[in-house]
């Protein structure tokens, strides 16, 4: 006797699909808009709107930075190279040092998302969406779902909090002008906490915190040697540092 | 070049600069990883590195924002914006590492201490 195996739904598709076409998945995509993680980072987007009125751009400026550049370090970094006088050279090492770590998410997420016949433009355009938010999103409830479907309910929540978060950030932008000074304040005040906690809520070993500590203590010091490379020295010197102290922690683990 | 923000008076200038500074070098590493999907893997040294670069220089812009901040936030002393962020920090951290703890925490202790202040 042979062991039978188990029926194929009659339809033949994967488990977890339930058929709908892309356009429906992709609108349950739009739907996980509504989760702790996106509000969370609408949050984070009004202090980006703040912090950008106070830095010196315009509100339509700050939109497209939120549309073009998407993650908030590369835009939080490039609107402290703006605020602090900085050129456009600084401004651009500043970003491109914030932004290779994108490199590596999407190396990660890109695997995970598409199927075999996902025309590469398309793998570009979803490249584009990745931030922390959206690659969490990705890694984790995406890729729980039949491959037939991930990339449009990608795409679908991608898209709804980019934009949603070019809204908000034109939203704070427009009121924080007209909140009493403490308010206003409070608000440009959520992104270094949002900053901290997130940052260290993310860190995978000892490096990755003590990047976070080194960076807080050390951009006060270099500030008074070289105000105007302070923050990439920062990065740069403090980041190698924890770099060299995490690596030595992590052989020494590994020679125990 | 020596060319900041606010050089050139003209429309284009600040959307030029956006560009350049912002848009390019940032989707560029995207676009990278697309590129290099399946041949590099991320756990190798040097992207260990790049994160703990990252993460050092977000937290530059952390201290430059709480130290030496311009705008309405220069308007509370610098001692209140001190205390904030570490028991911001403090309370993330006792308070079962939730988000929403730490930056509620930080933010109260921001306000009372501007009023206790003034």
């Amino acid at each position: 006797m042979t062991t039978p195996t188990p029926p194929l739904p009659a339809s033949g598709l994967a488990p977890g699909d339930d058929g709908a076409p892309l356009r429906l998945w992709w609108l349950r995509g739009m739907r996980r808009f509504a989760s702790v993680p996106a509000v969370v980072l609408m949050g984070a987007f009004i202090g980006f709107g703040a912090l950008a009125r106070e830095s010196g751009v315009t509100l339509a400026q700050a939109m497209v930075m939120s549309g073009l550049i998407w993650a908030l370090p590369s835009k939080v970094v490039l609107l402290g190279v703006i605020a602090g006088g900085g050129t456009i050279t600084t401004a651009a090492v500043a970003v491109t040092l914030s932004a290779v770590r994108l490199m590596p998410m999407v190396m990660a997420l890109i695997p995970v998302i598409r199927n075999a016949r996902t025309p590469r433009w398309v793998l570009y355009f979803a490249a584009h969406f990745v931030a922390v938010t959206a690659w969490v999103f990705g890694m984790t409830e995406v890729a729980a779902l039949p491959r037939r479907v991930r990339m449009a309910y990608f795409l679908g929540f991608a898209t709804t909090i980019q934009l949603g978060a070019m809204a908000v950030t034109a939203l704070s932008f427009a009121m924080s002008g007209a909140l009493p000074l403490i308010l206003a304040a409070a608000l440009v005040f959520l992104t270094p906490l949002y900053f901290t906690v997130s940052l260290w809520g993310a860190a995978r070993d000892v490096a990755d915190r003590l990047a976070l500590v080194i960076g807080i203590l050390l951009l006060p010091a270099l500030h008074q040697l070289t105000p105007q490379f302070d923050l990439l020295l920062t990065g740069l010197i403090g980041g190698t540092l924890a770099w060299l102290i995490g690596r030595r922690a992590r052989t020494k683990g590994a020679a125990r | 070049m020596s060319l900041t923000f606010t050089s050139i008076d003209a429309w284009w200038w600040p959307w030029l600069f956006v560009l350049l500074a912002g848009w390019v070098p940032n989707d560029i590493w995207r676009a990278l990883g697309v590129m290099s999907s399946g041949r590099l893997t991320e756990d190798m040294e040097i992207f260990r590195w790049v994160k703990a670069v990252a993460t050092a220089l977000v937290a530059g812009v952390i201290a430059q924002l709480v130290v030496l901040p311009s705008g309405s936030l220069a308007q509370v002393p610098l001692t209140v914006r001190v205390i904030a962020l570490a028991l911001g920090f403090a309370a993330y951290l006792n308070g079962g590492r939730r988000m929403a703890v730490g930056v509620l925490a930080g933010e109260t202790t921001l306000i009372a201490g501007y009023f206790a202040v003034a």
